[in-house]
């Protein structure tokens, strides 16, 4: 038998058994077989010597070539035992992904500090600043510096609780709960125009907060609410800046088809003033339970900063103009979640919490 | 404030829209309707039907059967109704048409009832015959109708069969309810929302001709008016009404006034209601006769004054209180409600009418201090237009002698010290446009005003403002007038233009939403409370009498107690929310809260209080101490609050339990605290569950947090770690052993970690183990063990001092 023929027969016969194999075990038997000290085809290539010298490189070619073959069939047989192996593994290891998932347990934001946080996202792309300011305020930055004097029957309306009240009847240094988050455009406008204070005008705020008004609790009335104020001086401000800057409140927080609508109001302390409607964001002004059928939702009052407000607070009107607008927030949270009683908001049950 | 669409057209006779229309433009020309009731509602194919024949139901008693000329034809209805007579005129509904309910005056179904061709116990009825009730009204706007049965015509109502029924009762109507704003006085009267809806719509306005013919006489021979207190009572007007012949006043004015939801007393009261509706100016009436001295006197009451008042109540009077005096008493309290001894009666034969202006802000305070809140009261609050007065008495006694109730003596008593004048205010069409971003031409404008009665004097360019209209002051007021007929509407839309602003959150609420997120990471809930409690939760938390938390502001017109005090401790909301949950079997629950305490400087108050932001976690259920302390421990490492952070053991809150509670500080600042609550707290807040609470200053917080980070290298050299087993006695807190193991292990020792800690049998009574392991490392070489066990000899010998030793 040349050895070409004896080449070829280890090649034939161990193809044929890497072929047979089906474990790893066998298949490194196979190896050792061939290539081992003692192999096949090393005992071959012990043979060489007895070749003739000039045949040698042809006959080695052989050699290599045969075990090349014979080795990557290994191989590729090694790595198909192993897929098979896996695969079997890996379909043992199935589970049932429709159980649950491990849970951490994650904490809620409070509905309304939701809505605080969503409206000031909104705002703060608009170049408002927040700010905020104190809870228990004085009688002139409540009422006085916002066109709200001594005796003034919207006092009356707005049922204020009294920390302190001076002996004779009202006074600009009552200390009170502020009833309106608008105390905070006097504390801002004062300092705008005190040359010894850092802020200077343009003015451009938000100021989220408590308010307090004496109402008895129920499902519409807290004696505890927060409001949000805006408030923008500058110079040339008009009111369609502030038709202009609430339609694009709108559409940013309530959706982009929503639609505003600006009715004629009175608020002491703007002039010319507005209560603003927008189109219904439950039924986008079809009517609906929400809207209570008439398409449209009331949302926030607004208005031109009223020039004596501007003058009280160190501030030209003839000179500069502003808009100021205010918010309440419950009423806005209550309604996009349509929460049907104010209490709720209150009464922190983490059932209800959870759900925001 | 509620007006009949048909008061309204009698001073704007053009009026021709339909109820929406004017509902939806008078709301954005600035007189916001609430809502209004279509008194035609459901009411379809409705005629004049005549009784001509009735006859007995054959197999009913209580039917009868009617043959009813309905104009066109004769019909057969069939009728249970107890008060038929032929001859009657009565509403007929017919096949086909609707009415608004049954005649038990249910509340009305909202598309009403259909009436249909049928048989009644085996006859044709085809149609019905309608009571009042079915027509959507009442007996108190029609008191002629039956209590019990279909409404019949009054024989001078002049209806015949075919007749419109609901035109002929005058139902063609609607009632509209409108939200007037303060600052609009006028519009708290039918003659100021007809000139508001005539300035709307740019229609003509056609208010009354005032005349009164007089019956000759001087009213100065009949009584006298003298003022003392000027300036609470800018005018009075007085005249007198001779011959009264009290009766009921007619049904165009029963109606008027049953619309506005005001009942028919007679001519005489229903004559100052009517004013009163008509042109907003309350005004009293007097018997001469019983007024002494035929004089009145406007002057202060004195205080403890005793005085009853026409609903048979003494009041108590005080020295700020106005009263009307004749020439002996007291008769009446001015502007608010009249005496019992000067009431008008059926008797009267003279009549002294008052019409006065009486200062709003008196009246209103007078008004709640006597808790007396009437009609009168409710227009004076609201500042009336001194020139009011005499239109309105004018009117009233026209109005008497339209109605033959009486003859009214000539001439007025006009006490009137300082007459109003019209204001007059720069006419600035460029300077409102400025203010409003429009291009609103001078001409628009200028009609605007002449149709609101503003006079234009081309001479020196200004406007005129008449006096009803006490609210337009200034440029910005004339503006508004203008924007609302231009139409809010029809303002352009455009954003600030001016200089950019960075819109930006303070760091402070910042540093809040940090301690949202952490919270809210670790399971607790956001929630919202009060910031005003009881006073009784001083004892509940067990603070003592003179625990500094006690110093609370205080409220002076509380809702009551529960909501008298500004909290100073924010523990209460937390614990009545655990609570809630607690008791509604929530196995667990975790809240937070950033809210204010409010401390006062001094009390009484001198200036604001201190506002504190608290952070306030609180929890029951599902952790222990140590859960909340990680939460606490996560926020303070999150804002790098780290260096010289302690939890220092404590005893001394009181709501806490004594032996799991801890300061935490930093230095020698509080941040805050932690700790179990105490279960005789728990008790008090009827929560049986184990609860843990923290509290920190969000504001010192704020101030120490710090974002400022820099990186340093990965370390390059190997560590040595070394884990020391130490036993010691119970009573040695960890955290002293902490502090000592850094303090020695100086710059080598790179981190400290416990990670075991044991009390049992193998370390005997009292005593307890407690493993750390320590990681050294030498950030510019490697360390040699040699070095690490210079520093842990040194370290041990340290501990042995302290009582501590290694464990075998």
């Amino acid at each position: 038998m040349t050895i070409k023929e004896r080449l070829e027969q280890i090649s034939k016969e161990n193809l044929a058994k890497i072929a047979g194999s089906s474990d790893v075990a066998s298949l490194n038997d196979i190896k050792v077989a061939i290539l081992g000290k003692k192999g096949e085809l090393t005992q071959v290539l012990k043979g060489m010597k007895d070749v003739a010298p000039e045949d040698r490189p042809k006959v080695g070619q052989l050699v290599n070539e045969a075990r090349a073959a014979l080795e990557q069939k290994l191989e590729e047989k090694m790595k198909e035992i192993n897929r098979r192996a896996r695969a079997e593994k890996l379909k043992r290891e199935t589970i049932d992904v429709t159980l649950p998932g491990t849970r951490k347990l994650i904490g809620h934001r409070h509905p309304n500090q939701i809505a605080v946080e969503d409206l000031e996202r909104v705002f703060i792309g608009m170049g408002y600043e927040i700010v905020s300011g104190p809870e228990v305020e004085y009688d002139r930055n409540n009422f006085e510096l916002l066109n709200i004097p001594a005796n003034h029957p919207a006092k009356d309306e707005q049922d204020t609780f009294y920390i302190q009240r001076s002996a004779s009847g009202e006074s600009r240094d009552d200390i009170l709960l502020r009833t309106q988050t608008s105390s905070v455009q006097a504390r801002i406008m004062l300092e705008a125009s005190d040359p010894t204070k850092d802020r200077q005008l343009p003015i451009k705020i938000l100021s989220p907060g408590r308010v307090f008004r004496a109402d008895e609790v129920d499902a519409t009335h807290s004696p505890s609410f927060h409001q949000i104020e805006g408030l923008v001086i500058d110079k040339g401000i008009t009111m369609a800046d502030l038709k202009g800057t609430l339609a694009q409140f709108a559409r940013e927080f309530f959706g982009e088809k929503t639609k505003t609508k600006l009715r004629p109001h009175h608020f002491p302390f703007t002039e010319p003033s507005a209560e603003v409607d927008i189109t219904c964001f439950k039924c986008g002004g079809k009517g609906c339970r929400v809207c209570k059928g008439s398409g449209w939702i009331e949302i926030l009052g607004c208005g031109m900063v009223h020039p004596h407000v501007l003058e009280m607070c160190g501030i030209d009107p003839e000179v500069y103009s502003g808009f100021a607008f205010g918010i309440g927030l419950e009423r806005i949270t209550l309604l996009k979640y349509e929460i049907d009683d104010m209490r709720l908001l209150y009464e922190n049950d983490t059932r209800f919490l959870g759900q925001f | 404030m509620n007006t009949p669409i048909s008061w309204i057209k009698a001073y704007v006779p053009d009026l021709d829209v339909d109820i929406k229309t004017f509902t939806d433009e008078i709301t954005l020309s600035g007189s916001h309707v609430e809502g209004y009731v279509e008194r035609d509602k459901n009411l379809e194919k409705i005629v004049v039907g005549k009784i001509e024949k009735i006859e007995k139901h054959p197999d009913a008693d209580k039917l009868v059967v009617c043959q009813v000329n309905v104009g066109a034809e004769t019909i057969q209805i069939v009728t249970g109704a107890p008060n038929v007579k032929e001859g009657d005129l009565v509403p007929t509904v017919l096949d086909g048409g609707r009415v608004a309910g049954g005649h038990d005056g249910s509340p009305l179904p909202e598309d009403g009832i259909k009436i249909k061709k049928g048989k009644l116990r085996g006859v044709e009825s085809f149609g019905m015959m309608c009571a009042i009730e079915e027509l959507g009204s009442s007996r108190d706007l029609f008191p002629e109708a039956p209590e019990d049965g279909v409404y019949v015509f009054p024989a001078e109502s002049g209806v015949k069969p075919g007749d419109d029924a609901i035109e002929a009762l005058g139902l063609h109507d609607a009632v509209v309810e409108y939200e007037i704003t303060s600052n609009r006085v006028d519009c708290f009267s039918i003659i100021g929302m007809a000139r508001e809806a005539a300035v709307t719509f740019k229609k003509k306005f056609v208010p009354p001709v005032i005349e009164v013919k007089g019956s000759g006489g001087n009213v100065n021979d009949y009584a006298s008016v003298e003022v003392v207190d000027t300036d609470l009572c800018r005018r009075y007007c007085a005249r007198v009404v001779t011959d009264l012949k009290i009766g009921p006043s007619p049904k165009w004015m029963r109606d008027r006034l049953a619309a506005q939801g005001i009942r028919s007393i007679n001519n005489l009261v229903d004559i100052t209601n009517y004013v009163m509706e008509e042109y907003g100016q309350p005004m009293h009436a007097f018997d001469l006769d019983t007024v002494a001295g035929h004089k009145i006197v406007v002057k202060r009451a004195k205080d403890g004054d005793k005085f009853t008042t026409l609903d048979g109540q003494e009041r108590t009077l005080d020295s700020e209180v106005l009263m009307i005096n004749d020439g002996e008493k007291p008769i009446g309290i001015a502007g608010i409600m009249g005496g019992e001894n000067s009431m008008v009666t059926d008797s009267i034969s003279t009549l002294l009418f008052e019409s006065a202006c009486f200062d709003g802000t008196n009246i209103r305070l007078s008004s709640r201090r006597l808790n007396l809140a009437t009609d009168a009261a409710s227009k004076f609050v609201k500042g009336l237009d001194p020139n009011l007065a005499l239109t309105a008495i004018n009117r009233a006694c026209q109005l008497i002698e339209e109605l033959g109730c009486g003859k009214v003596v000539d001439g007025v008593i006009d006490v009137y010290p300082e007459p109003v004048s019209e204001k007059t205010l720069p006419f600035e069409p460029d300077k409102m446009n400025a203010l409003l971003g429009t291009d609103i031409s001078k001409e628009e404008m200028l009609d605007i005003f002449e149709r609101l009665e503003l006079k234009y004097n081309s001479a020196d360019n200004t406007l005129t403002i008449p006096t009803f209209r006490q609210d337009l002051l200034c440029m910005a007021d004339l503006a508004e007038e203008v924007a609302r007929f231009h139409g809010y509407d029809n303002i352009p839309v455009s954003l600030p233009h001016g200089e950019s602003t960075a819109g930006k959150l303070s760091y402070a609420d910042r540093i809040a939403g940090i301690a949202r997120d952490i919270a809210e990471s670790n399971g607790f809930s956001g929630a919202m409370g009060y910031s005003f409690e009881s006073p009784k939760v001083f004892d509940k938390l067990l603070l003592p009498e003179d625990a500094k938390e006690r110093k609370a502001v205080s409220i002076l017109n509380p809702l009551g107690e529960d909501f008298s005090i500004m909290r100073t401790v924010s523990l209460n909301g937390m614990m009545t929310w655990l609570a809630t949950n607690y008791n509604r079997r929530n196995k667990y629950a975790r809240l937070y809260e950033i809210a204010n305490i409010y401390i006062p400087k001094s009390l009484p108050l001198e200036e604001l209080p201190i506002e504190k932001q608290v952070l306030t976690l609180g929890m029951f259920g599902d952790g222990d101490f140590f859960t909340l302390k990680g939460v606490v421990e996560e926020l303070l490492e999150k804002l790098a609050i780290v260096d010289g952070v302690s939890f220092e053991p404590g005893s001394s809150r009181p709501y806490l339990h004594p032996g799991r509670q801890a300061e935490i500080v930093k230095g020698n600042l509080k941040l805050g605290f932690i700790g179990q609550i105490h279960p005789e707290v728990g008790d008090n807040y009827d929560i049986k569950a184990d609860c843990y609470v923290a509290a920190l200053d969000m504001e010192l917080l704020t101030k120490l947090s710090s974002f400022d980070r820099k990186y340093e290298g990965v370390a390059k050299f190997p560590a040595i770690t070394r884990d020391l087993a130490l036993v010691m006695d119970k009573g040695i807190f960890v955290g002293e052993i902490e502090k000592v193991i850094k303090k020695t292990g100086g710059k080598l020792l790179e981190s400290v970690k416990l990670f075991d800690v044991y009390e049992g049998e193998q370390v005997g009574e009292g005593r307890k183990s407690v493993a750390f392991s320590l990681t050294f490392r030498d950030k510019t070489k490697t360390l040699e063990d040699k070095d690490v066990t210079t520093v842990v000899d040194k370290l041990l010998e340290q501990l042995k001092g302290m009582g501590i030793e290694i464990r075998g």
